[in-house]
């Protein structure tokens, strides 16, 4: 019984890690950036989401829809404001560039958590569920959302294999991960990959935030949180593997929830960072990663 | 070489007359200013790493935190302040060690990633024996320095003052030289004979030494240590943003940035939070267009056209 709640609740959390961290390792294989904003992105579309639900009467459906495209706004702007003017100045030299990048969206991401907390405060607030009510799942009690944000959160991870693997702008950005150089010379125009790129990712981090706000609540303070699981999570499973950073989501929910039950809900996260450290000490590249 | 000579004499200038501030404003301009100038170590510290080994810390105040904890809590066992300070400065250089150990393995983002994670677990686990370290509310420590806001303020600048002229000395010998070589390209310097690692490590010891002297002095002055004032990461990104803002590579640069931040902050208090956004604004923008900080494009004018 207590295991079977166990493997419920997790399962769900995981998916949603899994989901928020499969845009952060794409956007990492394709353009090689590390986006330290991640967590604000999420957390703009979950307010977003919250406030068209809530303050304009929009019901939950067009709430979620205004969320996701106020957090793939959001993507490109982080994009488009920061990381492309850092990567096309003459005057960072090129292997500076990545800390000035991590530099850039840390200060966009306190940006956004300012901004935030200034027009919406900082409490957290949580979105209304798209569906309500309870169902029994191996004689666990369970929220129907749950069961749904597992559901959109594989939908939407299968949907991104399809997209990747079947699709003619999928295969070009699996190329341009592997080699852009070569790209380019293929008569590609590398900054409209990019720019596909940014707008998947939007999308996976927006749908993450909204899911995360009608699941646990969101609050601009979770922004550094929420960045640095993701970090971990994609670490963990090897920056730019997207299938090591589905197990790791689940390797870190599910740690997190086993902690959470059977130890301390205040302690849910540690086990996940010794992991983390233990992991990157003996296998920096994590589970999947190559180097 | 001349060009470094006058910035000597501008820098003691500035020395002096900020020394002799006391005389002429309030007790809150030096509250602030003391505040401004152990962040200043902070900075500069971080820049002796960043700068000039190369390594992206993104925790300097997993450093700082050590020895601000350290002190602080020996203090609470009753051990006098001059001791307290040595042992959180000793705390943190095991700390710097500790950090040195994946440094040496790891590159780039795994670890800025470790940094990070260290200063995760340092404030979990501060929260966690909230019944030693006061928890999330904070440490009292009985003992401080002293009460008056002019010897306070001259300690501090007193502080500053010997760590830059140490640390800058440092990175314009030929330690510094090596470390930036190591720093930009580890395999042509082991190649041409350093010791990489040796280097690596001295650096990793020396910031953490300022680190944690900066963070117990700052403890006594406080006579508080909380993990929003020394552990938090918004902490660690102040620290960061003055060293790139004032320019990376300089050492004074970073001071320079840090005490801009702190003052800026202060004089921005009346806009509440959004005092923040528009610090965090200034200095994404001088990213963009100043990569290489005030004091670094001063020095850059000269040289190319």
């Amino acid at each position: 019984m207590f295991t079977l709640q166990i493997l419920v609740d997790g399962f769900a959390i995981s998916a949603l890690y899994g989901l928020g961290a499969i845009g952060f390792t794409l956007i990492f294989g394709v353009s090689g950036v590390l986006n330290l904003a991640h967590g604000g992105i999420m957390v703009v579309s979950g307010v977003a989401a919250w406030a068209v639900a809530g303050d304009l009467h929009a019901g939950p459906y067009l709430g979620a829809l205004a969320g996701v495209a106020a957090g793939v706004l959001t993507a490109f702007a982080t994009y488009g404001l920061v990381v492309r003017p850092i990567q096309r100045s003459r005057a960072i030299p090129r292997d500076e560039t990545e800390i000035f990048v991590l530099t850039g969206t840390l200060l966009w991401g306190i940006m956004l958590q300012v901004a935030i907390a200034y027009l919406f405060s900082d409490n957290p607030v949580t979105v209304q569920p798209l569906i309500g009510g309870v169902v029994q799942v191996f004689g666990v009690r369970t929220p129907r959302n749950e069961l749904l944000i597992a559901v959109i959160s594989w939908v939407s991870i299968g949907l991104l294999w399809l997209l990747v693997n079947r699709t003619r702008a999928g295969r070009t950005l699996l190329a341009a991960s592997i080699n852009p150089r070569a790209l380019t010379l293929l008569g590609f125009e590398l900054s409209r990959i990019y720019l596909l790129v940014w707008a998947i990712y939007g999308v996976l981090a927006a749908l993450a935030g909204v899911l995360l706000a009608s699941f646990l609540g969101t609050s601009s303070a979770n922004i550094g949180q929420l960045t640095a699981s993701a970090f971990s999570i994609v670490v963990l499973g090897g920056l730019g593997s997207v299938s090591g950073s589905l197990i790791a989501a689940y390797v870190v929910g599910y740690l997190e929830t086993i902690t959470a039950y059977t130890v301390s809900p205040t302690l849910r996260t540690i086990p996940a960072l010794l992991l983390l450290v233990l992991v990157v000490y003996l296998r920096p590249q994590g589970l999947l990663g190559r180097r | 070489m001349r060009r470094t000579g006058s910035w000597l004499w501008l820098v003691l200038l500035a020395l002096v007359l900020l020394a002799a501030l006391p005389l002429a404003v309030s007790g809150y301009i030096l509250g602030v200013l003391t505040l401004a100038y152990y962040f200043g170590v902070f900075s500069m510290a971080w820049d002796l790493l960043f700068g000039f080994a190369g390594e992206v810390n993104f925790g300097p105040t997993f450093l700082i935190g050590l020895g601000a904890y350290a002190a602080g809590l020996l203090n609470t066992a009753g051990w006098p302040i001059p001791l307290c300070i040595l042992a959180g400065a000793l705390a943190a250089v095991l700390g710097g060690v500790l950090l040195a150990l994946p440094a040496l393995r790891l590159r780039g983002p795994y670890f800025g990633l470790i940094t990070l994670v260290a200063v995760l677990l340092l404030q979990q686990a501060i929260v966690i024996f909230a019944g030693v370290t006061g928890g999330e509310i904070g440490l009292t420590i009985p003992d401080v320095i002293s009460v008056d806001a002019g010897v306070n303020y001259w300690i501090a600048l007193g502080f500053m003052a010997i760590s830059g002229f140490l640390l800058f000395g440092l990175a314009r010998s030929p330690v510094g030289l090596i470390l930036q070589a190591s720093g930009q390209d580890a395999v042509e310097a082991a190649a041409l004979g350093f010791n990489v690692t040796k280097h690596k490590l001295a650096a990793f010891c020396i910031s953490a030494l300022f680190s944690g002297l900066a963070g117990a002095l700052l403890v006594f002055y406080l006579g508080t240590a909380s993990v929003g004032t020394v552990v938090d990461i918004a902490v660690g990104v102040q620290v960061i943003i003055a060293a790139v803002l004032g320019g990376r590579r300089t050492i004074v640069g970073a001071a320079i940035g840090a005490i801009f931040l702190i003052i800026a902050a202060e004089a921005l208090r009346p806009l509440g939070q959004l005092s923040t956004l528009v610090v965090s604004a200034v200095a994404l923008l001088a990213i963009l267009f100043l990569p290489d900080g005030v004091v670094g494009y001063l020095l850059h004018r000269g040289r190319t056209p």
